[in-house]
């Protein structure tokens, strides 16, 4: 297997069909998944950029490069689209698209031409986001806040609240194809015990798509009604409670930093086993975590509103409930360190991310339990503790996790090597890129430096200068790959079927894979993991 | 788990040149039915959440300002909403027989009663419309010159209006609360009811569609998941209302309250 | 493999469903003109979920589906819909009292 080398070119996904219609009129899943990278890509950039001018801004206390209005646009168009438009379609839309119909032994997902629609409905809701920027952007940070956003603001919010709610219904619909074909697509004898761990937290995922994403839908509706029609049901001065808005905006935003760390953890689950050459530790409980962190998920929304006027009964039992979900992912970091141990670790580039991973989600999930401490909170609130907090669950966590995630499956996606050194080299670069920028933020937000300010006294700005150098340092991090992945495409060896030697059911297709994914549907009889019956990987093919 | 999809071992060909509506992904008709079924009802379980944010809205308003919503339910007209609930169930039959029909491969009842669902949806718009253009007039549509004078006027116990009389200083600032107050009832009224209606008027289009494919005879006794899952999201929107119908007019209709 | 053929209902049952939500539908207007006090909501309320769950169980099938999820999946809406509710009201209903 390892050793079969592809000599003649053999019909696969990439060159079934050419042109530029065989792509916008794709059913493939592993077409779309290619659609979604591209778009998701230049995101990722649109919004690193305004990443790269709030850096520069904070490197000197005065508010030098940028006026307050057009930094409070930076920010808030930074966290939108590195939200909604990077984060929350990045590993399902492309990892888990390409990947969960061939894990499970599928020709495509149940519903292949609404998965195109989500795409043109991803595409139509970035291009209203993205006129929104260019005529003059949107300042209300990303939350939306009432009633800034509603009575307040001179910007665009009209536009850009449309953009997101239309952007949710892509969201809504990749979800609602992914449970359907867990459900329904699986091949003969992969009952649910036997599902890799990644289709588990993508079922998980999906759930909080489903669940959670319509009401923040409704929630923007309302915000745009209160804007256009003058409603007031946000508005204290008529009645309204601008504390609802935010009960709502969080029901839904609460989660979804779990849609973006769950499909993460997703990845993690394959890709620890894989080169730790053991069966992944705990099987069923890295499975029900998933579903748990699912689940307690959507309890702990309140927990972003301490300082916000609820009642005190109301807040206790929100900072109980946000600390139990930290049960379920703790069980997952013990099992896959667990999983590591005794084990034949290798350092190989997906590796490394995932050891990042598991490190850098540590920090932001425990110092999450610091403010989720009612009386913690009310002192670190819209600090840059909170910034730093999050960016290591959302950065450092699903960050790390996409890019583990595209290396580890990029001999599938594309059919070639990347150059293991480059790829090891910018791992690291990206881990201490990520942790200059970001630590320094922990200590100045407990200092007492603010969020969303444009200047700042001199004494914060030893921090903010290291932060800025990490930022500049993490850019080339996701520089790197960008560079050499595309190279490989041209110039990468050509990678046999398993070059981990993986057991997933997508690592026994071709590399790249036919259009229908398998020459016959497999029949499976084994469990997942069974990294005990596997060879070692080839080291000659490896050393690239 | 016997919801595991079952590849049947029949080759592909095969089955497509046997069944035309078999998409190729999917192993058999069996297992295609299933999964847009399913994907209906999770559909259906997003809109409840969806609806839900405009209810929890409602809850806490109508906690706070009850009186007031009260009073603006008993502005709504109950004859004409009992009687539009009514045509809207009248629709929700017409859709289950239809599917019925189609079962039994009777498709001329079929088509016809898919005008009748068609039929009915749209005498419900068109109640609807006359409803709101009965609030236009009686200046209940907020931020279009919103007025509830005439809410003040036929609720003075209601309010506890009678009791301060004699404080023309307080009497004119509770007034000006019920204007406020109410105006939240009827944001919220015009945002449930108006959600409701684009529900619809998109399921209307559907069953215009729906109604075609069943006139060019496409639904067999064995096939016809798109009238079913059409027929699903129809009733869905029914139970929508079911609930908006008792939470909207009949927050308190007491006599002499 | 369950087979093929879905349970077809009687007409006559769906002509019933319909005279009984049509019955609940003027009996629940009729219900809230009479005093009861604070328990009009509480009729009002189980009038409604009574029509919605015949709706649900005889029109969309669900009392005769093969389906296995259907159920889990509509009660685990309906709770996450009363998950939002509720937890939100724990804000609303203690919030001047302490």
């Amino acid at each position: 297997m390892a050793t079969a080398v592809v000599t003649t070119e053999r019909k696969n996904y990439l060159n079934a069909e050419y042109g530029i219609r065989s792509w916008l009129l794709t059913t493939d899943h592993k077409r779309i998944a290619l659609l979604y990278l591209l778009s998701i890509t230049f995101f990722f950039f649109i919004g690193g950029f305004f990443a790269l001018l709030i850096r520069l801004e904070l490197l000197t206390p005065a508010g030098d490069l940028l006026t307050a209005d057009t930094y409070n646009k930076a920010f808030t168009m930074h966290g939108q689209i590195m939200v909604f438009f990077f984060l929350i379609p990045s590993i399902p839309a492309v990892l888990g698209n390409f990947l969960i119909p061939m894990m499970i032994g599928a020709k495509d997902l149940a519903f292949p031409r609404i998965n195109l629609l989500s795409w043109y409905i991803y595409i139509v809701a970035g291009i209203l986001y993205l006129h929104c920027l260019v005529s003059g952007g949107v300042d209300t940070g990303w939350t939306f806040y009432t009633p800034y956003s509603s009575l307040f603001s001179n910007t665009h919010v009209v536009e850009a609240g449309l953009a997101i709610f239309i952007v949710g219904f892509s969201s809504i619909l990749t979800g609602l194809n992914f449970v359907v074909t867990i459900h329904r697509m699986r091949a003969p004898g992969l009952t649910w015990s036997r599902l890799p761990l990644f289709v588990w937290s993508h079922y998980a995922t999906s759930i909080i798509m489903l669940l959670g994403t319509p009401v923040i839908a409704i929630t923007l509706v309302l915000v745009v009604l209160e804007r256009t029609l003058n409603l007031g049901i946000f508005d204290a001065s008529r009645g309204g409670d601008p504390v609802l808005f935010q009960h709502l905006f969080w029901f839904y935003s609460h989660p979804a930093v779990y849609i973006m760390i769950l499909p993460s953890m997703a990845v993690m689950s394959e890709i620890i086993p894989c080169f730790s050459r053991k069966r992944v530790f705990g099987y069923t409980f890295v499975a029900m975590s998933s579903i748990a962190i699912a689940a307690i998920g959507f309890l702990v929304w309140a927990h972003h509103m301490f300082v916000a006027g609820i009642s005190l009964y109301s807040a206790l039992v929100f900072s109980f409930l946000s600390f139990l979900v930290a049960v379920p992912s703790a069980v997952k970091v013990f099992n896959w360190t667990a999983t590591m141990y005794k084990g034949s670790v290798s350092f190989s580039t997906p590796m490394l991310y995932a050891m990042g991973f598991i490190g850098l989600f540590t920090i932001g999930g425990l110092t999450g339990l610091f403010l989720a401490t009612l009386g913690v909170d009310v002192h670190l609130h819209d600090t840059y503790f909170v910034i730093a907090h999050f960016h290591y669950v959302m950065v450092g966590g699903a960050v790390m996790g996409y890019l583990g995630g595209m290396h580890f499956w990029w001999p599938k996606i594309s059919g070639r090597m990347y150059p293991e050194g480059w790829g090891r080299l910018a791992a690291l670069i990206v881990f201490i890129g990520f942790n200059l920028t970001f630590f320094p933020q922990f200590l100045v937000g407990y200092l007492g430096m603010p969020r969303r300010y444009w200047q700042y006294p001199p004494e914060y700005q030893v921090y903010n200068v290291l932060s800025t150098a990490g930022a500049s340092i993490l850019a080339v991090g996701y520089l790197l790959p960008m560079v050499y992945l595309l190279w490989s495409l041209r110039y990468g060896k050509p990678a046999p079927d398993n070059p981990w030697q993986a057991t997933g059911l997508e690592w026994r297709t071709a590399s790249p894979p036919p259009t229908f994914n398998f020459d016959e549907t497999p029949e499976v009889t084994w469990e997942a993991y069974e990294y005990e019956t596997m060879p070692l990987p080839d080291e000659v093919t490896l050393e690239r | 788990m016997s919801d595991r999809a079952g590849i049947g071992e029949t080759p592909l060909a095969v089955e497509h040149e046997e069944r035309p509506e078999l998409r190729h992904h999917f192993a058999d008709v069996e297992q295609q039915r299933n999964a847009a079924t399913l994907g209906m009802w999770w559909f259906l379980g997003t809109e409840i959440m969806f609806f839900g944010g405009m209810f929890c809205a409602y809850l806490v308003y109508r906690r706070w300002y009850f009186p007031e919503f009260a009073a603006s339910s008993r502005s709504l007209d109950l004859i004409v909403g009992t009687l539009n609930t009514a045509v809207l169930i009248c629709s929700s039959l017409t859709v289950a027989m239809s599917v019925r029909a189609a079962q039994l491969g009777k498709r001329k009842l079929q088509v016809q009663l898919l005008l009748a669902t068609i039929f009915f949806g749209l005498v419900f718009l068109g109640v609807k419309a006359y409803e709101w253009d009965n609030k236009y007039k009686e200046h209940h549509i907020p931020t279009f010159s919103f007025n509830a004078q005439d809410l003040i006027k036929d609720n003075q116990k209601l309010f506890g209006l009678d009791k301060l009389q004699n404080d023309p200083a307080k009497l004119q600032e509770r007034e000006a609360e019920i204007q406020r107050r109410s105006q939240i009832f009827f944001s919220l009224y015009f945002a449930l009811t108006g959600m409701h209606a684009i529900h619809m008027v998109i399921g209307v289009g559907i069953f215009a569609v729906i109604t075609w494919m069943a006139h060019k005879g496409r639904f067999t006794p064995e096939y016809h998941t798109p009238l079913e899952i059409a027929g699903l999201y129809w009733h869905f929107v029914d139970i929508v209302w079911i609930y908006l119908f008792p939470l909207l007019y009949l927050i308190d209709r007491r006599p002499g309250a | 493999m369950a087979d093929h053929s879905e349970h077809v209902a009687p007409a006559g049952l769906y002509w019933l469903v319909w005279a009984i939500l049509i019955v609940a539908t003027f009996l629940t207007a009729w219900v809230a003109t009479i005093d009861l006090g604070p328990f009009n909501t509480v009729v009002a309320l189980f009038i409604a979920t009574c029509k919605a769950s015949i709706v649900v169980l005889i029109f969309m099938g669900v009392k005769y589906t093969h389906e296995k999820m259907t159920k889990p999946l509509l009660i685990g809406a309906i709770f996450w819909l009363l998950l939002l509710l509720v937890l939100s009201l724990t804000d609303y209903a203690s919030r001047y009292a302490g």
